[in-house]
């Protein structure tokens, strides 16, 4: 009986969903009090195996064994009981209720709620995690809101923490913490389940990796001891090359796009106002702005595009006062965007390619004449961006919710940059897609900057603004870092201007009373 | 195990199969009913679908057929324009009776004048009235994010007072001996709505509503506006992305919704009803989100859907006389229908897998 | 022209208890993030079920059992429809009101003209013959007192209660509920189920108490004005209370004020209570209410798994 030694272990398990495999086979092993990597690329199959193992998908072949016992739990509840816990990268909180009520939900016999305040402040004391258990979680920066998720879990000490991409939504400097909490844990004998597709915090954290290709585990190796670049080619199967610039880019004269003091109210519920940005992107130049999810990156990028209006002066382009206009008023002057959700937003999902090349590209590819929509040329352009951006789909009367996330992607992304754009607008340019398509993506938006575009990219992926960008600046808490040139910054400097140290007062009234990571280590 | 799993596009052969599907499945259910009523499910089913046209008395009840479908083709595609945005004007009925109101009252002023223009100006004063009743949950909802569903319900209760009295008061006819309702349009031929052929039933509701779905189907296939009201409807944020702007479109569909109900009304007042009295809502308006769904927001579909369901009014007389079956049968028998569509809908946009999912 | 405060209250509270049991059970469907807009056929179709059952058994309590039935098997239906079969909020409930209405009718064929059997006194029958406060406070019969009851235990258990927390959990965020194991579908299902019963009482006590006989179509809009109640109380059950007694007070206000003859034309009056909700929900909206509805509302869910 050696697997008592292990905590989980893993057999064959298997789980096919229409038309896709998301696990074939998959067997690996957890011991106590062990952090464990589980590596892959988005569409890997991480996220279909650790519902199976918090009980919320079934497997249709394989089993678990815990402890040497057979382990099938049927929902999250049996899961909970049998001492697993997980931290969610999204879709777990409630906006409307608060610290301790969300915290209740996530426990199965939660005390009463005096006791449990008292709890919920134990555990935050115990493993440097502050909160207020009044607080409405709508209230919360991103930060804070895991904190409560980690907090929920740790009351019910569980055997088995899964943490789904946790650090995506964190600064370099409350990954740190993060990372303490997390060894404090092991030590303690909690097995940890670390899922990321970020190498080098797996070297930073992790005992172990498994990595997971296209449903399949594909290798298993010990962070420590192999290179990132290793593990990276295991995860995607294939060596990588990074983009290569046309030119280097110098900033060339005239602005393109100006923003003077841009403040606007957020129209999302929950969201963050943005105070007085200002920036100047010239023409082929890129601008990378980075930042914690939530700092008022969906509304810069609306602000920007049109559909947030704001008063005509508070953004110009090529002089002209545009901040008053609609988005196709912008797309006349030559802007683009590609807002960060793909279904619902930059596309319809229930709509066909070509439907959807009509939704932005109409105005400047000319295909509506006197109110009349040109089909044949609307068709014609789809199908340019399909064969342009490799999008594979059966054809473009193919309705944009059958693409898988990557390739619809690729299609909104060229179906912008197809326009000759002046001004190109992106929220996380390559999120969900597979590494060598990110590259191309890269690749067409720098040589777009190189024929003479201004590029604004907003991303939470620090590695690829850092490959694109000419300039870098941060969102915090609805404020803009002044940006500051690629060349030569630091990752700690990084880390400050995210964090919001740069010379403005620190938290936004939104954000709170946030403790900043330096101010609670003092 | 019945599990559903999304389709990636909607099934094309379903949304076309699943009315079909309701309509049969309805006469089943129907038919039960009607069983359990003590009459005889064919019959009973027979009078009500085949009797209208071909029965004894199919040359009194076929004209009746355009009668009855032409207000509610017309409601319901000015309805289709709303609900494809998702925006739901469910107060037609309200609409349809101010824009009665506001055409008959036009015609009744100039009476008892003969002049060709008049008979046009009330149909664009109907129009007008439906028009602008239909904007006021429009601006509230622009203006204060107010229910356009709670909004539009409630005035078709102030419309039916309004209607009632002027009934009772202000267009009463001074030589009805006191009875409530106003003067008979038949007698006032310059704002008279007559049979245009005789014996089809046709007037100009019926023109109106032809050329209404022709219009429509023009707009939804090759115009910019058409496709920025799916868009709004089928993804509010990406319809932004596309520059559409929420509140102009609320008032563009809101409004062609009522202008078109406004049109149904002035047309009915002044042809088959003849005068305004407070019966003079016929829940047309409320039919007619049926016949929009029914016709699957397709303006042919609507032109079908709308002359079914017009012929189950006609059946339903039918019934009513020669089997003593209850007026209100054929209104549960209509709300069926739709409870069946929408429960077939399922299909469209999902398969139905029965079993264990099996390797792709 | 002289109106009694103290019969104003009294017919008032009685005005208000149909709504009010059909805003409080419509309350708790959309804080699960469900929007039923078939409270109108579902409070029909009690008025006459609880209208039928309590003239074929002599009973009104059997008669407001059979009314809480049948409201809750319509809403069965919209349940099966819509967290079953995934189908469209808005239609579905607007299909549940036109079927309500028709069915109702057809079912009520033969109880047009009867008089329902009495309901009885008030429940707290020799307190209610204490001057002003007698009336006012104990005047009513049992089903006035069943619904305050019920606006309570709404609000105890939307707010004290586990289970209500993980309703609450549910209309906020479907998808996160899921995530941590609760039953959506379930929880969804039985407030709507709870909806229903609530409006299948409501309209029995027009039906039965109110009015009190059986006509086509008797509920006029409450079932609608209902709906509109729950947003103009922000989805709270105190509100809701506040609401519906604002509702009855100008209902009898204007039928007092027919009554009494004034020059106004009886129409212009009878429309007033739906004016005054459109005016109360126009308020509502304007101080940012729509911030206030749960987060899920009307947004299906579905869990692929």
């Amino acid at each position: 009986m050696t697997d008592n030694a292990a905590l989980l272990a893993i057999r064959g398990l298997t789980k096919a969903y229409p038309g896709v495999v998301a696990n074939a086979d998959v067997s690996f092993e957890i011991a106590p009090g062990e952090v464990h990597a589980l590596l892959g690329e988005n569409g890997a199959g991480k996220s279909t195996l650790v519902k199976a193992i918090y009980g919320l998908v079934k497997p249709d072949a394989g089993g678990m064994a815990m402890r040497g016992q057979p382990y099938a739990p049927t929902d999250p509840r049996a899961a909970r009981a049998a001492g697993v816990a997980m931290v969610f990268q999204h879709f777990s909180l409630f906006e409307a209720l608060s610290v301790a009520e969300n915290v209740a939900l996530g426990m199965e016999k939660p005390p009463k709620p005096g006791d449990l305040a008292r709890r919920i402040g134990e555990v935050s004391r115990a493993y440097g995690l502050p909160l207020d258990p009044a607080r409405l979680v709508g209230d919360l920066s991103a930060g804070e809101r895991q904190r409560v998720e980690i907090v929920r879990c740790l009351l019910q000490d569980p055997k088995l923490l899964i943490m789904d991409e946790p650090t995506s939504v964190l600064t370099p400097q409350e990954v740190e913490i993060l990372f303490a909490t997390l060894r404090q844990l092991s030590a303690e004998g909690t097995a940890i389940l670390y899922i990321s597709h970020k190498l080098e915090e797996i070297r930073a954290l992790c005992d172990r990796a498994t990595i997971l290709r296209r449903g399949r585990v594909v290798g298993a190796c010990i962070p420590r001891e192999v290179s990132a670049r290793e593990m990276a080619e295991m995860m995607v199967g294939q060596t990588l090359t990074p983009p290569e610039r046309g030119q280097p880019a110098v900033a060339q004269g005239e602005p393109a796009l100006e923003v003077a003091g841009l403040s606007v109210a957020s129209p999302i519920p929950f969201g963050t106002a943005l105070k007085d940005i200002r920036f100047t992107v010239a023409a082929g130049e890129v601008l990378g702005i980075a930042g914690v999810a939530g700092n008022g990156q969906d509304e810069l990028l609306l602000a920007l595009s049109g559909e947030l209006a704001a008063a005509p002066g508070m953004i110009r382009a090529e002089g002209k006062p545009v901040g008053a206009l609609g988005p196709n008023a912008r797309r006349r002057l030559g802007f683009v965007s590609a807002p960060e959700e793909r279904l619902g937003h930059a596309a319809v999902p229930a709509m066909s390619l070509v439907e959807n090349a009509l939704l932005s590209g109409a105005i400047r590819r000319g295909l509506v004449k006197m109110g009349m929509i040109d089909w044949k040329k609307t068709k014609a352009f789809a199908e340019e961006v399909i064969a342009d951006y490799d999008v594979r789909t059966p054809g473009p009367q193919a309705a944009a919710r059958s693409l898988s996330g990557g390739n619809l992607q690729k299609f909104v992304v060229g179906r912008e940059l197809a326009q000759g754009p002046k001004v190109i607008l992106i929220n996380q340019p390559t999120w969900g897609v597979d590494a060598a398509a990110a590259a191309s993506i890269r690749q067409v938006i720098l040589n777009r900057a190189a024929e003479g575009a201004a590029v604004v990219v907003i991303s939470q992926d620090l590695d690829e603004l850092l490959e694109v960008s000419d300039r870098f600046a941060a969102l915090n808490g609805g404020r803009m870092t002044q940006p500051r040139p690629v060349k030569g910054l630091t990752m700690d400097e990084i880390g400050l201007m995210m964090g919001g140290a740069h010379g403005m007062s620190a938290a936004s009234p939104e954000a709170g009373d946030m403790v900043h990571p330096e101010a609670r280590q003092a | 195990m019945i599990r559903l799993e999304r389709r990636p596009q909607p099934s094309r052969v379903w949304v076309i199969a699943t009315p079909v599907l309701a309509v049969i499945a309805t006469m089943i259910a129907g038919g039960i009913l009607f069983a359990m009523l003590g009459k005889n499910p064919v019959e009973a089913i027979r009078t009500i679908f085949w009797d209208p046209l071909f029965g004894d008395y199919a040359s009194y009840s076929r004209p009746q057929l355009l009668v009855k479908a032409g207000p509610l083709i017309l409601i319901a595609i000015g309805l289709s324009f709303g609900f494809r945005a998702q925006i739901w004007n469910i107060g037609a009925e309200g609409q349809y009776m101010i824009g009665a109101l506001a055409g008959a009252s036009v015609g009744l002023a100039a009476y008892p004048t003969d002049n060709p223009l008049i008979f046009p100006a009330m149909v664009a004063a109907g129009a007008l009235g439906g028009f602008l009743w239909a904007m006021i949950p429009a601006l509230l909802k622009i203006r204060f994010g107010t229910s356009e569903i709670l909004v539009s319900l409630m005035l078709v209760y102030v419309a039916q007072q309004l209607l009632s009295a002027a009934a009772f008061g202000f267009l009463r006819n001074p030589e009805g001996m006191g009875f409530p309702g106003s003067r008979n349009f038949q007698d006032f031929p310059a704002a008279h709505n007559p049979e245009l052929i005789e014996g089809t039933g046709l007037h100009w509701g019926g023109i109106a509503a032809v050329l209404a779905v022709i219009a429509a189907q023009v707009i939804f296939a090759r115009f910019l506006f058409g496709f920025q009201i799916r868009v709004a409807g089928e993804a509010p944020r990406a319809a932004r992305f596309a520059g559409v702007k929420p509140g102009a479109m609320t008032l563009a569909c809101l409004g062609i919704s009522g202008a078109l109900a406004g049109l149904a009304g002035i047309f009915e007042v002044t042809g088959p009803a003849g005068q305004v009295t407070t019966e003079f809502g016929s829940g047309y308006g409320f039919t007619a989100i049926i016949v929009a769904f029914l016709g699957r927001l397709n303006p042919l579909g609507i032109l079908l859907a709308g002359l079914l369901m017009a012929l189950t009014y006609i059946g339903g007389e039918i019934a009513q006389l020669m089997l003593s079956l209850p007026s209100a049968a054929i209104q549960a028998f209509q709300g069926m229908l739709l409870f069946f569509l929408l429960a077939f809908d399922v299909l469209a946009n999902f398969r139905v897998r029965i079993g264990k999912a099996r390797l792709a | 022209m002289i109106i009694d405060p103290v019969l104003l209250t009294v017919s008032l509270v009685i005005a208000a208890t149909p709504i009010l049991l059909a805003a409080i059970g419509e309350l708790v469907v959309e804080r699960a993030g469900v929007l039923n807009l078939g409270v109108e056929g579902m409070m029909i179709i009690g008025a006459i079920t609880g209208f039928a059952a309590a003239v074929e058994t002599g009973s009104p309590v059997i008669g407001f059992i059979a009314a809480a039935g049948g409201g809750a098997a319509l809403a069965l239906i919209f349940a099966a429809l819509t967290q079953g079969l995934l189908s469209n909020q808005v239609a579905t409930g607007l299909a549940l009101t036109l079927f309500g209405i028709g069915f109702s009718a057809l079912i009520g064929q033969s109880y047009s003209g009867v008089r329902p059997p009495p309901i009885g006194g008030p429940l707290f029958g020799p307190l209610s013959d204490l001057p002003v406060i007698g009336p006012v406070l104990f005047g009513y019969d049992w089903v006035v007192y069943l619904a305050l009851l019920l606006v309570l235990a709404v609000w105890a258990f939307l707010f004290r209660t586990r289970a209500g927390l993980i309703l609450r959990a549910v209309g906020e965020n479907a998808e996160a509920a899921h995530a941590l194991g609760y039953p959506v579908v379930r929880v969804r299902t039985l407030a709507i189920t709870f909806g229903g019963a609530c409006a299948g009482l409501g309209g029995a006590y027009l039906s039965l108490v109110r009015v009190p006989q059986w006509t086509d179509g008797m509920t006029a809009g409450a079932g609608w004005i209902a709906l509109a109640i729950v947003v103009f109380a922000s989805w709270r059950p105190g509100r809701a209370l506040f609401g519906a007694w604002l509702f009855g007070g100008i209902s009898v206000l204007q039928l007092r004020l027919q009554a009494a003859g004034i020059a106004i034309p009886a129409q212009y009056l009878a429309m007033t209570p739906y004016l005054v909700t459109i005016v109360a929900l126009v308020i509502l909206s304007w101080r940012g209410g729509r911030g206030l509805a749960p987060a899920a509302l009307g947004k299906p869910f579905h869990a692929a798994r």
